[in-house]
C-alpha cells in the first residue's frame, strides 16, 4: 500500500507491505536510524517518537497507521540552527546518556512529558519515563536532565 | 589546573542526541548496501535429539537465498581438543573436549533458543516467514533443569563426558576452625539466575570480499572477536578485519563474539554475499550468555562480640548447557571470598555442572556479585545471631587501614584501603541512628510500612588480568590535533571523553582537538578492549604513557626550534605552547613542533602491561519501606561510598556507579531468569522479565572518596562494576531487616512482594 | 519481530467499518489503537489475514454527559480520559483508572473500547466497567444493541460480540454512589495488576481474580448486610480463580484481593 507520512516536516512517501511497521518505515525507507528497537513487546521505549505531537511506541504502530499524520523523531528535534533543543541540552549537561541506545526515545518521551506537564516533579518525571528503559544510567541523571530542562523552559 | 578530576561534559553526547549512534543495524556502508538479512531457527525444545531437518519449504519460500544448517559446516576447522583441566590444574574456559559447543546444533540441541539453522533472505520480514517453514523433528530428552537437577545426574547433556559435573575444586572442610567459634551460622543462598539485556542486542554484519573477512559486531573487544574467528574460521588474521562502531550496551556478555555471531561471518563467507543480522529481544533473551546463577551455603563463625574467625564458601555454579565463562566465574568468587574483612580461616570450595538452560557468562561483576551477595548475607546472619548491630559487625571485622597491603583468606592481595572510613562515611550519611530510630518507633506502633536499613561493604578486584595489558597510540598532527587509537572499546563508559581529557591534561592540546579511535583491527590490531573494568587503570594508562612520551619527543624538537637546551624547555599546559623557562615570547605551539619533526612526527605507541589488578572498595545503604500486609519492598534511599582510587572524570564515575545500583537492586527486587520444569523459560519477553524502570527508583546518594591506586600513575582503579557489587546485597539487606523483628533472617533474591509475603505469612504462623 | 502478512482496511466511518468486516469474514479483526493486539501479532500469537483499522473514526472519540448517563465514546483514548475534566468530577474512578493503565505512550494509543474488547482479566479497565454498572453499544450486520457489562466478558479474549460487530460506546449511568478507590498492585508501575479493585460505592470488582474480570458478590452482600470495609473484605476471594503464576500463587492473590479490597472500602469511605 502506499503511504505518506510527513516526518520531521518533509514528506516521506513509500509503497509499503500493509504489515510494515511505523519503525521501519522510518528506519529502512527515510533513512532516519536513530530511532531504534529493542524489544518486541512495546515495553522498552527506545522506538519513541512523537505522532501529531504526543509520544507513541513506533515499533507498535504499522505505517499505515501514520498515514497522513505527523511524525517527530530525535533528527528533528533541533530548530535546524544547529543548537540543541532545550531537552537534548539539559540531557548532554546533567550526562543523561552512556550507551545512546535508549536516548532518542527517553528524549522524546521527555519532550511529550514536558509538553502535557511543563512543570513536573521528580515523582511525575519518574511515573512519564515508565515505559522507557535504560540499563546504564539508572535512571539517575535522566531524571535531572528532565527536571533541569523543565526549569530551563519555565518563564522565571 | 588540571582538567582531571573536573566535571566535563562529554564529546560523544551532540551526535547520539541529534542523530544518533550507529549501531550496526544503523550501519549503512556501501559494503553492506546489498547485504541479506540473517534469521535463525532456533531450538524450541530445552534438551532434545535432531532427527531430522527439512529446510525444502524454505528454501521455496519468498526472498529466500539460502537455508544453512550443521550440514553445511563442511569448510570449518577441526574443534579444539578437550583442555583436560578440571580446575584443580588451571581454569577451563572454554571446556573444550566432550564439552565443546557446536556453531550450529549438531544432532542434539541443549537449550531453548541454541541456532539449529539460519534462513537467508533479501529482507527481514521475508526471514521470520521463512523461518517458520524450517521442520526440525526432535526426539525429546528428560531436561536438567538447575543445580539441583544438574547433580541428580538422571540425565546427562553430555553423555559421553559421564557427569554433568564438569569441574570440581576446593580446600577441604577444617571443623576444627568452626569448633573454636562461640557461633556458627550456615545458611543455603541462591544468587539467581539474570539476563544482561542491553538494550541493543547482538547484532553483526559480514563481507566476504578479495579474500578478506570484514565483521561488523556489537561487541566490547574487536580484536579479541578476531582472536576468536581465527580459532573457529580458520583464517589468517591479516585477512580478518573486525569493526565495533557504536555499541548499545555489553554489561559483559558482548565480550568478544559468540556463536550466533561467527556463524553470520561463516555464512557470509559460505554463500558469498554480505549478510545483516540482529537479533530480537525475543532472541536476546534466551540467546545471549545469562549471568550469575549460583547456589551457595555460606558457614560463618565468631565471637559473640562480633570476631568473625571463619567461613567457608561452598557453591555450585550453574553454567548453562556449555562452559563459557561460566567455568570461569567461581575462581572469581571464591578468591574474593572473604570480601574486606581480616577473617583468620576461609575456607572456599566450587562445582561446575551443566544445566538445559541458556550459557552463563560474564554479567556486570561477572563472579564479585556473588562473593559479595554471599558473604554480606553472611554476615548479616551471624550479626542477627549474636544481637550485635549489623554495621558494628563490619567495623569490627573490616580490614583496617594500617594493614595494607593485606592479603585475604581467600587468596587476593588488596592494594590499599580505607574501609572503615569508607562505612563510616556512608553511615554518617545516610543518618543511620536516626534511621534505626525511625525503624523502632516504626514497629513500636505496629505500622503496615517497616523501614529496612541494609547494610553492605565489600572489595572487589577489577583488570584480574592486568598482565594482558592495553594498547594505545597517539599521534600529534601538524595542525595542531591529535589522534588516540586505544585498545580499549567504548560502549557507553564515555572512553572518547576520558581519553581526550587525559592528552589535554598532558599536553595541553584541547580536548575538541583530539579524536579518539577504538574498535577497528585494521587500525588497531593490538587491543584487548573492555571489561572486568580495566579500562581507565590500563587502556587510560597506556594513553597517559603514551602522551608522556610524546611529550617528550615534543621537547626534543621545540628545543631544536627554539635554540634552547631540553631542559630549559617547558610546556605550558594551559596554552598548549612550549617556551623557554621564564620567557613566554619564545614559544612555538604542538602545530609548528609538529610540523617540523616532519616525517619522524610525534607520535608514541605504548602497550601497558606493568598494571596489576586492584582492588576498589565502599560501603552501600540501602533504605526499604516493606509494605507488611502485601509484601511489597520498595527502595527509598540508596546511599553509598565507591572508592576507586584517583577520579579521572567525577561526571563518567558517578554515571558508572547509578547504572551499576540500579542493575544490583534490579537483581535484588525483580529480576530472575525463571525456567519451568521442562526446561522452558518463562520469563522470555521484557514483560516477564522485570527490568527495573525509574519508577521503582530513588535519585542515589553518592558520597565521595579517594584512596588512590599505587600501582599506576594515574592512582585509579575500576569503577564499572561497583554498583552492582554493593547494592544487591545492601537492598537485600534492607528488606529482609525490614522484617527481622518477625523472626525473618533470610529471604531469596529477587525479593518479589509473593516471596516476601511468603516469608512474613510463613513467620507469623510459626509465632 | 513482524506480524504474519495480512491486508489492510481503513474505515472512516462505523458503517464503512461494518461494511468491511462483513466482507472480510471470520479472519478480520479490528484495529483500534492496537496497543493490545499488534504485539500479539508480532509474537504471532494472534493472526487475523485482515485488520480494519478504525482508529481514524473521529465520530467515535467523545466523553459527554447525556441524560442519566456519561457516554464514553469507544475510541476515546486512555490518555483523553485520564484528563477528561468531565470525568475527574463525575466518575473519578474512571480517568483514575485509565491514568495507570501502561506508560504514556500506550496511554496515548490505547482505547478505552479496545480495552474491554479485548478482554485480558489482567486489564484495568473491564473491572472499572463492572464496579460503574456500565452498559456496553455494539453495532453489528444485525443491528444496534446494549449488553451489560456483567454480560460482556466470557472468558481471556472472548466477549459476546459476534464477529463483524464493532463495540461503539460505553454508558456509565450517573449519578454514582459517592466513595470511590482503585487499588492496582503491580511490581512495577508499568506492569499488568497482579491483582486490583475497583470500588464505586458499594460495588467492588476485581482484576485478574479469574479468567474474566468479576464482582466481589460476597464482599458486597456483607457490605449490604451492615460489614464494616475490614470484616467484608474478608469474602474478597469467595467465588474467585485467580491464576497461579510467576507473580505469585493463587494462595497470594486472594490473600492480595483481601487487602486490596479492604484498603479500597476505607479510601472510598473517606472519600464519601
Amino acid at each position: 500500500m502506499k503511504v505518506t507520512v510527513t516526518v520531521n516536516g518533509g514528506e516521506v512517501a513509500a509503497e509499503v507491505a500493509d504489515r510494515t511497521l511505523l519503525v521501519h518505515l522510518l528506519r529502512d525507507v527515510a533513512g532516519l536510524t536513530a530511532t531504534n528497537v529493542g524489544c518486541d513487546t512495546s515495553s522498552c521505549g527506545a522506538c519513541t517518537v512523537l505522532l501529531d505531537g504526543r509520544s507513541v511506541k513506533s515499533c507498535t504502530l504499522l505505517a499505515a497507521q501514520a498515514d497522513g499524520r505527523q511524525v517527530t523523531t530525535v533528527e528533528g528535534l533541533s530548530d535546524g540552527s544547529g543548537d540543541l533543543h532545550p531537552v537534548q541540552q539539559a540531557f548532554r549537561a546533567e550526562h543523561g546518556l552512556q550507551c545512546g541506545f535508549c536516548t532518542p526515545g527517553m528524549v522524546m518521551a521527555s519532550v511529550s512529558l514536558l509538553a502535557e506537564n511543563p512543570s513536573p516533579t521528580e515523582d511525575d518525571v519518574r511515573s512519564a519515563l515508565e515505559g522507557n528503559l535504560c540499563r546504564c544510567t539508572g535512571y539517575h541523571n535522566i531524571v535531572r536532565a528532565v527536571l533541569a530542562a523543565a526549569s530551563e523552559r519555565r518563564p522565571s | 589546573m588540571s582538567i582531571l578530576g573536573t566535571r566535563v561534559v562529554r564529546t560523544e553526547d551532540p551526535r547520539l542526541l541529534t542523530v544518533g549512534g550507529t549501531y550496526v543495524d544503523d550501519l549503512r556502508e556501501p559494503a553492506l548496501a546489498q547485504a541479506a538479512r540473517v534469521t535463525f531457527v532456533r531450538s524450541p525444545i530445552a534438551h532434545a535429539l535432531i532427527t531430522g531437518i527439512d529446510v525444502s519449504a524454505a528454501r521455496e519460500a519468498p526472498g529466500v537465498v539460502a537455508v544453512l544448517t550443521a550440514a553445511d559446516l563442511d569448510d570449518l576447522p577441526p574443534p579444539p581438543p578437550d583442555s583436560g583441566l578440571t580446575g584443580t590444574e588451571g581454569l577451563p574456559f572454554p571446556l573444550g573436549g566432550a564439552w565443546s559447543e557446536p556453531l550450529f546444533a549438531v544432532d542434539r540441541v541443549r537449550f531453548v533458543g541454541e541456532p539449529v539453522a539460519m534462513v537467508i533472505t533479501d529482507d527481514r520480514y521475508q526471514g521470520e516467514d521463512a523461518a517458520e517453514l524450517v521442520s526440525v523433528d526432535y526426539e525429546q530428552l528428560p531436561a536438567v533443569v538447575g543445580v539441583a537437577g544438574a547433580l541428580a545426574g538422571e540425565s546427562l547433556l553430555f553423555p559421553s563426558a559421564g557427569s554433568n559435573v564438569a569441574v570440581a575444586t576446593g580446600t577441604p572442610a577444617d571443623s576444627a576452625a568452626f569448633e573454636a567459634c562461640d557461633v556458627v551460622v550456615e545458611h543455603v543462598i541462591t544468587n539467581q539466575r539474570l539476563a544482561p539485556v542491553p538494550l541493543e542486542g547482538r547484532a553483526a554484519a559480514a563481507q566476504w570480499a578479495d579474500g578478506k573477512l570484514t565483521l561488523w559486531v556489537s561487541t566490547q573487544n574487536a580484536q579479541i572477536a578476531r582472536f576468536i574467528l581465527v580459532g573457529a574460521l580458520g583464517l589468517d588474521p591479516a585477512n580478518i578485519r573486525v569493526v565495533a562502531p557504536d555499541v548499545g550496551g555489553g554489561f559483559g556478555a558482548k565480550i568478544g563474539v559468540d556463536r550466533d555471531g561467527l556463524l553470520v561471518a561463516w555464512a557470509a563467507k559460505h554463500i558469498g554475499r554480505a549478510l545483516r543480522w540482529a537479533e530480537t529481544r525475543s532472541e536476546n533473551m534466551l540467546a545471549m550468555t545469562h549471568g550469575r546463577a549460583q547456589r551457595q551455603v555460606v558457614k560463618i563463625g565468631g565471637t559473640r562480640e562480633g570476631r568473625i574467625l571463619a567461613y567457608r564458601l561452598d557453591l555450585v555454579q550453574d553454567t548453562g548447557a556449555y562452559s563459557r565463562m561460566g567455568g570461569f566465574l567461581p575462581f572469581l568468587t571464591c578468591l574474593m571470598a572473604a570480601g574486606p574483612y581480616d577473617i583468620g580461616h576461609v575456607e572456599t570450595a566450587y562445582q561446575v555442572v551443566v544445566t538445559n538452560a541458556t550459557p552463563i557468562s560474564a554479567y556486570r561483576g561477572a563472579g564479585r556479585p556473588e562473593a559479595t551477595a554471599a558473604i554480606e548475607r553472611a554476615v548479616d546472619l551471624f550479626a542477627a545471631e549474636i544481637g550485635v548491630d549489623a554495621a558494628e559487625v563490619r567495623r569490627i571485622n573490616l580490614v583496617p587501614a594500617d594493614k595494607f597491603p593485606y592479603t585475604s583468606g581467600s587468596g587476593a592481595t588488596y592494594d590499599t584501603g580505607e574501609y572503615v572510613a569508607g562505612l563510616d562515611k556512608v553511615l554518617a550519611g545516610a543518618g543511620y541512628a536516626e534511621l534505626r530510630a525511625e525503624q523502632a518507633r516504626r514497629r513500636e506502633r505496629g505500622d503496615v510500612l517497616q523501614l529496612g536499613i541494609g547494610v553492605a561493604s565489600y572489595v572487589e578486584i577489577t583488570a584480574a588480568d592486568a598482565d594482558g595489558g592495553e594498547t594505545a597510540r597517539l599521534i600529534v598532527h601538524d595542525d595542531g590535533t591529535a589522534t588516540v587509537y586505544t585498545g580499549s572499546s567504548a560502549h557507553g563508559q564515555g572512553h572518547h571523553t576520558a581519553w581526550a581529557m587525559l592528552v589535554q591534561a598532558e599536553l595541553g592540546i584541547d580536548m575538541s582537538k583530539v579524536t579518539v579511535i577504538h574498535g577497528d583491527t585494521d587500525l588497531i590490531p593490538m587491543g584487548v578492549g573492555t571489561y572486568a573494568s580495566r579500562s581507565l587503570q590500563l587502556g587510560g594508562v597506556a594513553v597517559h604513557k603514551a602522551a608522556v612520551e610524546v611529550k617528550e619527543q615534543g621537547r626534543k624538537v621545540a628545543a631544536e626550534m627554539l635554540e634552547a637546551s631540553e631542559a630549559d624547555l617547558e610546556l605550558d599546559v594551559d596554552r598548549g605552547v612550549w617556551q623557554v623557562r621564564g620567557d613566554p615570547a619564545t614559544s612555538t605551539s604542538w602545530a609548528q613542533v609538529a610540523a617540523h619533526a616532519g616525517d619522524a612526527g610525534l607520535a608514541a605507541d605504548v602497550n601497558y602491561t606493568e598494571g596489576k589488578p586492584t582492588f576498589p572498595f565502599g560501603t552501600h545503604l540501602a533504605v526499604t519501606e516493606v509494605d507488611t500486609e502485601t509484601g511489597k519492598a520498595r527502595l527509598i534511599r540508596h546511599v553509598t561510598v565507591d572508592d576507586a582510587g584517583t577520579v579521572l572524570s567525577p561526571v563518567l564515575a558517578e554515571g558508572q556507579r547509578h547504572g551499576g545500583i540500579a542493575q544490583g537492586v534490579a537483581q535484588a527486587l525483580l529480576e530472575e531468569m525463571v525456567y519451568d520444569a521442562e526446561g522452558n523459560p518463562v520469563t522470555g519477553t521484557l514483560v516477564d522479565y522485570a527490568i527495573i524502570t525509574a519508577t521503582e527508583l530513588p535519585s542515589f546518594e553518592l558520597l565521595a572518596s579517594e584512596t588512590p591506586a599505587t600501582i599506576n600513575p594515574l592512582g585509579a582503579k575500576g569503577i564499572g562494576e561497583a554498583g552492582t557489587i554493593g547494592a544487591t546485597p545492601a537492598t537485600q539487606n534492607s528488606v529482609i531487616d525490614a522484617v527481622s523483628h518477625l523472626g525473618i533472617r533470610h529471604i531469596d533474591m529477587p525479593l518479589t512482594p509473593a516471596r516476601v509475603w511468603a516469608a512474613i505469612s510463613e513467620a507469623r504462623e510459626s509465632r | 519481530m513482524i506480524p504474519a502478512p495480512f491486508t489492510y482496511q481503513r474505515a472512516s466511518s462505523v458503517d464503512e467499518a461494518l461494511d468491511l468486516a462483513s466482507q472480510a469474514g471470520e479472519d478480520a479483526k479490528f484495529l483500534a489503537g492496537g496497543h493490545s493486539l499488534m504485539p500479539l501479532m508480532k509474537l504471532r500469537l494472534a493472526v487475523p489475514d485482515t485488520l480494519i483499522d478504525i482508529g481514524r473514526i473521529g465520530e467515535l472519540s467523545y466523553i459527554r454527559a447525556d441524560d442519566g448517563h456519561i457516554a464514553v465514546g469507544a475510541l476515546t483514548s486512555h490518555d483523553d480520559i485520564a484528563r477528561s475534566d468531565l470525568l475527574a468530577s463525575e466518575l473519578p474512578l474512571l480517568a483514575q483508572a485509565a491514568g495507570q493503565i501502561g506508560d504514556p505512550q500506550v496511554r496515548h494509543c490505547g482505547t478505552i473500547g479496545g480495552s474491554l474488547a479485548h478482554s485480558d482479566p489482567a486489564a484495568d479497565l473491564p473491572a472499572v466497567a463492572l464496579a460503574l454498572g456500565a452498559t456496553f453499544v455494539a453495532r453489528g450486520p444485525s443491528g444496534t444493541r446494549e449488553i451489560a457489562a456483567g454480560d460482556f466478558f466470557l472468558s481471556l479474549f472472548e466477549t459476546v460480540l459476534e464477529p463483524g460487530e464493532l463495540l461503539t460506546e460505553i454508558r456509565i449511568p450517573r449519578p454514582q454512589a459517592a466513595g470511590w478507590s482503585f487499588q492496582k498492585f503491580a511490581k512495577r508501575g508499568i506492569d499488568w495488576a497482579i491483582v486490583g479493585v475497583a470500588v464505586q460505592g458499594s460495588s467492588v470488582a476485581l482484576v485478574n481474580m479469574g479468567s474474566t474480570p468479576i464482582r466481589a458478590t460476597a464482599v458486597e452482600q456483607a457490605l449490604a448486610a451492615g460489614s464494616g470495609p475490614r470484616e467484608a473484605a474478608a469474602h474478597a476471594a469467595e467465588g474467585t480463580s485467580a491464576p497461579d503464576d510467576l507473580n505469585g500463587p493463587r494462595a497470594y492473590r486472594e490473600h492480595l484481593a483481601r487487602v486490596l479490597v479492604a484498603r479500597a472500602l476505607e479510601e472510598a469511605g473517606s472519600r464519601a
